[in-house]
Parts: C-alpha cells; sequence; structure tokens
C-alpha cells in the first residue's frame, strides 16, 4: 500500500529510521542538548533550523558517533548506536568546517571513504567523476583544497559525503558558502538524489527558505530544546509559540486580551481606544488570557479607503518602504506607535506605486488570517 | 636603500661567521703540514707576491684522505651513526609529541616546559651524568642486579649503545618540537571526518596524522641528524676505542697530531656531506611555507 502523500509521521505503525529518546548532551555544566525527543523516518529531509549555538551541530556529532549522550538513548533503524564506532556506522557526514585533507587533491579526498570499502578501482573512478560532475568541479579534481575558493571547498565536501551513498546522510550547513543561483541548483540536485537514492537526509540550515524547499519535516529548535517539530507549510502558517512565528519568516506579532465570542472566535482587545480585533482559533483561551496575534505581512492587505467587509481594519501612516525586488513591505504606524508590516508584490514598476511615504493607509485582513498563540 | 640594508645584514652575517671561516680553513687544507707556528706552509708573504703563494697549495690532503681507509671508514660510520641515531630519535620523540598534542590544553605549557627543562643545565655535565648511569657500577645496572633481572652488569658505557642513548637523549628536544607543533596545527576534525568515512582509528593516524605531521618530521630528522654526523663529544666520553665517528677523528688530528693541514680537509669534506641534508632541509621548509600560503 503506497499512500499518495510521503507522511510517516502520521502513521502509527511507521517505525523510525533515527529514534531520540530523552536525550540530553552535557559538556561540563552546559546542557547543549536537553531531554530530546525525536523520531525521524527512512527516506525524510529531515531540517534542523535554530539560532546559533542551540546544538544542531551537537545532534549530528551524536548521530555520527562523535560525541555520546549524556543520558538518554538514540537507536538507529532500532538498534541503540551508542557502542557502534564511527567507522562502523552506516552514516556520513558533512563537516560545518568542511574538514577537508589538505595534502590530498579534490579528486582524491572524494575517493578517500571509497578506497577504505575496498571498492574496485574502476568503480572508484566511476563514483569520482560522477560526484565532480555533479558539484561541478570536474576542472579543479587535480587541486589541492587550499587552492579552492571556500564555495569549492564546501562542494568538495558535499561531494565526498555524498559519494558512499549512506543510508543516513548528515549535512551541516551543506550550502551556506554558495551564491543564491549555485544555492537552489543543488538544492534540487540534494532533492533529486534523495528521491533517486532513498537516502535519509539530516540538514542543519540557517536559511529557512532553504528549509522549507528541501524538507520533508523542520525541527526548530531552541536552547538544546525542541520548539516545533512539522512540515514546512505547517510551521509557517501554524506555528506553536511566538517563538517559532518569529524565528521563521516575517511576523507581526500583536499582544492582548482574548474574550470568547462565538464558536473558535475570539474578540482580541491590544490597545486602549483602538477597536478590538477579531480571529479564529482552534486553541482555547479563557476569557481575559494574555494572547498574541501572529499575521505574516503578506496576509495584511493595504488600501487607500476602509474595505466594506474586512474583520479586521486599522488605520495608519507609511513609515517606511523597503524594496525587494519583487515584493515591497511597508512598515505602517498606527496612532498608538505600533509598527505593523503589510507586504504587497511589485506587479507595477516602482515609479508607479500606489503609497508612498506618510501616506494616510488602512490595513486590513480577515479573521482567520492570523494565529492566535498563548506563548 | 632600506630594503638593501635588510638585505645586508644576514649577507654580512653569513660573510663574516661562515664565508671567511670557510676560506680559512680551505686554505689550511690546501697547505702542507710543517713544524712551525702557526703549523703550516707556506705562510702567505708580501714579498714574494700571491702568485707563488698559491703555487705552493695543493690537493695532497684530501689524496691523502682517500689512501688511508681510517677516513672514509669514520665517514661512513658516521653516517650509519646519525642515520640510526635520528630513526631511534624520531621513535622515542614520535610518541611524546603526540602524547603532548593529545594532552589537555591547561597542562601542555607544563609538558613542553619539561621538554625544554633539560637545556637548563650544561650539556657536558649531562653527558657525564650518563656515563654515571652507564657505567658497570652505574645506577642502572645496580638497579637491574637489585630487581634480579640481570645477574651480571652490563656492559653499555663504552660502546655504540651509550653513544646511541647520549645522542637520542641530548636532541630528543629537537625532534619533539617540530613535530609538536605540526601535530598540535593538526585539525582534530580532519581524524573524525577520515573515521567518517570508514577508517579505524589506526588508518587514520597513519593516512592522516602521519602525512600532516609530515614536514615536522623532516624538520626534527634534520636538527637531530645535522648536528649528530659532525658530533664530537658524545662519541668520546660514551663511546669506546671501537666508536668511529669523524667528529672524534677531527679532533684527534687537530689537538693530538697537531696536523692542522689534514684536520681541515677533514672538515672541509664533513661540510660537503652536510650541505646537501641542509640544501634539502631548505627545501623542504620552503616548499611548507608554499603549502601554506
Ligand atoms: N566540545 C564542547 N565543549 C563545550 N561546549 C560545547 C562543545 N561543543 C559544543 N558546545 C556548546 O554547545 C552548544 C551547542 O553547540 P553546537 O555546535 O551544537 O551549536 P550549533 O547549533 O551547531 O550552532 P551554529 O549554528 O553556530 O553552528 C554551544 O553553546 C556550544 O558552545
Ligand atoms: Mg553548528
Amino acid at each position: 500500500m503506497q499512500s499518495s502523500k510521503f507522511a510517516p509521521w502520521d502513521d502509527p505503525d511507521a517505525k523510525p529510521l533515527i529514534r531520540f529518546k530523552n536525550v540530553t548532551k552535557r559538556f561540563g555544566e552546559f546542557t547543549a542538548i536537553d531531554n530530546l525527543t525525536l523520531d525521524i523516518y527512512e527516506r525524510e529531509f529531515f531540517a534542523l533550523l535554530g539560532p546559533s549555538g542551540c546544538g544542531k551541530t551537537t545532534m549530528m556529532r551524536m548521530l555520527a558517533g562523535f560525541e555520546s549522550p549524556t543520558e538518554g538513548v538514540i537507536e538507529l533503524a532500532g538498534q541503540d548506536i551508542a557502542p557502534v564506532p564511527p567507522n562502523k556506522r552506516a552514516v556520513n557526514m558533512m563537516f560545518q568546517s568542511y574538514a577537508l585533507f589538505p595534502h590530498l587533491s579534490v579528486w582524491d579526498n572524494i575517493a578517500f571513504g571509497l578506497r577504505r570499502d575496498r571498492m574496485p578501482k574502476r568503480d572508484v573512478e566511476d563514483r569520482v567523476e560522477e560526484m565532480l560532475r555533479l558539484v561541478r568541479l570536474e576542472k579543479f579534481a587535480k587541486r589541492k583544497p587550499h587552492q579552492i575558493s571556500g564555495g569549492q571547498r564546501q562542494r568538495v565536501a558535499l561531494a565526498r559525503s555524498l559519494a558512499k551513498a549512506p543510508k543516513l546522510l548528515l549535512l551541516d550547513e551543506p550550502l551556506g558558502a554558495l551564491d543564491k543561483k549555485l544555492r537552489q541548483d543543488t538544492q534540487f540536485e540534494l532533492m533529486d538524489i534523495q528521491e533517486k537514492t532513498g537516502t535519509t537526509f539530516v540538514i542543519v540550515t540557517h536559511d529557512q527558505e532553504e528549509a522549507m524547499t528541501v524538507a520533508s519535516r523542520v525541527a526548530v529548535m531552541d536552547q538544546g530544546q525542541l520548539m516545533q517539530v512539522s512540515t514546512p507549510d505547517r510551521i509557517y502558517e501554524t506555528p506553536n509559540s511566538v517563538y517559532v512565528a518569529d524565528f521563521i519568516g516575517d511576523v507581526n506579532i500583536i499582544q492582548g486580551r482574548a474574550t470568547p465570542e462565538g464558536e473558535e472566535t475570539y474578540r482580541i482587545d491590544w490597545s486602549e481606544g483602538v477597536q478590538p480585533l477579531t480571529a479564529k482559533s482552534s486553541n482555547e483561551f479563557a476569557a481575559g488570557q494574555t494572547c498574541h496575534l501572529a499575521i505574516r505581512p503578506e496576509k495584511v492587505a493595504i488600501t487607500a479607503e476602509r474595505p466594506e467587509d474586512a474583520a479586521n481594519a486599522v488605520q495608519g501612516r507609511v513609515h517606511d518602504i523597503a524594496y525587494l525586488g519583487n515584493l515591497s513591505t511597508y512598515y505602517v504606524e498606527l496612532p498608538n506607535g505600533t509598527i505593523i508590516k503589510a507586504q504587497t508584490s511589485n506587479t507595477r514598476r516602482i515609479s508607479r506605486r500606489t503609497f508612498t511615504w506618510e501616506d494616510t493607509v488602512w490595513l486590513s485582513w480577515t479573521a482567520t488570517a492570523g494565529v492566535l498563540l498563548a506563548n | 636603500m632600506r630594503r638593501f640594508l635588510l638585505i645586508a645584514i644576514p649577507y654580512a652575517w653569513l660573510t663574516v661567521l661562515f664565508l671567511v671561516p670557510f676560506a680559512i680553513v680551505f686554505k689550511i687544507s690546501l697547505s702542507d703540514y710543517a713544524v712551525s707556528i702557526p703549523p703550516y706552509v707556506p705562510q702567505f708573504d708580501w714579498a714574494e707576491g700571491i702568485m707563488a703563494f698559491i703555487r705552493e697549495l695543493d690537493f695532497e690532503n684530501f689524496v691523502f684522505l682517500t689512501e688511508d681507509d681510517l677516513y672514509w671508514k669514520a665517514y661512513l660510520s658516521s653516517l650509519k651513526i646519525a642515520i640510526s641515531a635520528t630513526f631511534l630519535t624520531l621513535c622515542v620523540g614520535y610518541p611524546i609529541a603526540y602524547g603532548m598534542a593529545r594532552a589537555p590544553e591547561e597542562w601542555r605549557p607544563t609538558l613542553m616546559m619539561l621538554v625544554i627543562l633539560p637545556f637548563w643545565t650544561s650539556f657536558l655535565i649531562r653527558v657525564y651524568a650518563w656515563m654515571g648511569i652507564l657505567s658497570n657500577e652505574g645506577y642502572l645496572n645496580q638497579v637491574l642486579l637489585w630487581t634480579g633481572i640481570i645477574n651480571e652488569p652490563l656492559t653499555i658505557l663504552n660502546t655504540n649503545t651509550a653513544v646511541y642513548i647520549g645522542i637520542v637523549y641530548t636532541y630528543l628536544p629537537f625532534m619533539i618540537l617540530p613535530v609538536y607543533s605540526a601535530l598540535d596545527r593538526l585539525d582534530g576534525s580532519l581524524i573524525e571526518a577520515a573515521e567518517d568515512l570508514g577508517c579505524s582509528r589506526a588508518k587514520a593516524f597513519w593516512l592522516v596524522t602521519i602525512p600532516l605531521s609530515r614536514p615536522g618530521i623532516i624538520a626534527g630528522c634534520f636538527l637531530v641528524f645535522i648536528p649528530t654526523l659532525g658530533e664530537f663529544v658524545i662519541p668520546s666520553l660514551l663511546g669506546g676505542s671501537g666508536t668511529l665517528m669523524i667528529g672524534k677523528v677531527l679532533w684527534e688530528e687537530f689537538f693530538s697530531n697537531r696536523d692542522w693541514p689534514v684536520a681541515s680537509a677533514v672538515a672541509v669534506i664533513l661540510l660537503l656531506i652536510l650541505v646537501i641534508p641542509i640544501v634539502l632541509f631548505q627545501r623542504n621548509q620552503q616548499k611548507q611555507a608554499e603549502a601554506e600560503q
């Protein structure tokens, strides 16, 4: 039975490939990973997202076998991996620092892992050539790592980790040093490889757009804990906390007090003398409970006149405009000083745009546009 | 002008402290032995002119070195001892350097201190101390007899073994320091990467650690080999009559036989032998500097 949608995490019978069970990792007094429980399934493209120092590399290193958990168990295909040394794990890692062998050429770096498997010489050659083509470094095969650019080095590291076609591939910021065009191409190559080989990928990235593009699921981490693990669209559309909403993409956060008003509908009083807002939410809020309304800027419409049928509408003054090429973000200051961001796509030339600095405008959004969060 | 000065200083240094003395020694090696002060002829005489002086110089002493097999045997034996001793020093020094590089960060200055510490006492005193340790009634034999490992004292002093011990002991820091500095610079994640790609610990050591510490190994080997080849104090104090080293021969020619011309010829040949490893050493340093750019 092949279901059309790949979602083993929704299937209670699915066996995870990797299972973190209450894993804690301490370095001396410092807790890098804090009682973390997580399942990652076979053929997943799992992205770890989080601020610097939140423990992403530490998780990778535990999977690769360079660190062992202080508490808890990590299972790979149902087996506790603690006693398995790194060279016996069907896991390859691309290091954040690349860790290329400086005394070996690009070619030999990529061939290094294959040779350890006593692969026949011809096969090694074919495989290395294939990898070089993939990362577009055919011309640089003979160079040493110190003779190529930072982005090229990153690609060598990627090729080296891909070469052995492991069951599980750990990529620690694999594309950070590449320009946008090459990064997008490589992202698609990675997804392609993943589709062809069925390798499970765990990828660390600082680029949320990248996580959104490639990942089957995204985990947002903070200080050694998982804040939310979900599919990219759910993380974006229904973040479970202000932290996640704020971390992924641009967002307006409006703090206020909720009052139930009919089924799954709340009135939000958020500022003295301003009309209350209306929002729908499946999360329960008690009367008077503090709540945060998170609305993405692209869900806020900007108009000159007050729209007739909008559930929420506020008036303000254009404080600033950020021109992003295809999009423009308007920073609108409300009478009470709050700044709300609204984003529109630039379908016209910039000289003909409708609003400019200091214009008085109306911002509006529907009751379902935002997410109502408790914290 | 400033650039000229900057280059001039090392060249002046080299000229005064190396080229001029070498020219003098070379001139003496072309002279003949004589019972006079200084003990060789010809002496330069303004009255006769430079041509007459040069006409009297010849390569007789160098020819003599090839005729008496004592000399080339001494050169060969020195080479053999220097090569073996360098290898032994590497075998002892590498593990020490490796241990130092992997020791906790806060211990390293102390360990480094311990390696350098012996330099604080005179080299001669330390070699004499080894005589006390290695002699038949020495501490080593006493301990071994007392623990019952041996029944009769071992004869170590005045053998080649004692010379090797002395050389390894004396030159060990020259091996440890460059190897340590190479290992210290080695990025630990490279070993992890090697293991990640399927190497065992030992294999990773062989394929990554050794090649990457090679510049340090080469530098250390030259730093031990070059002074060992002409070493005189250690073989004359710890070695026996069977220990043949060119440094000792040189000393005897000079001070016992007072044959300055032959001694100078021995020294010139020794220098020529040493030029080869020194040039190789320079090459290695240069290549390393280029690789690090
Ligand atoms: N060997 C170690 N000893 C002590 N502390 C460590 C060690 N390794 C990591 N840490 C700490 O653990 C925390 C998590 O580190 P980690 O490298 O996993 O961060 P990261 O999420 O990968 O960050 P970045 O995005 O900057 O790479 C950091 O605060 C770091 O200082
Ligand atoms: Mg990291």
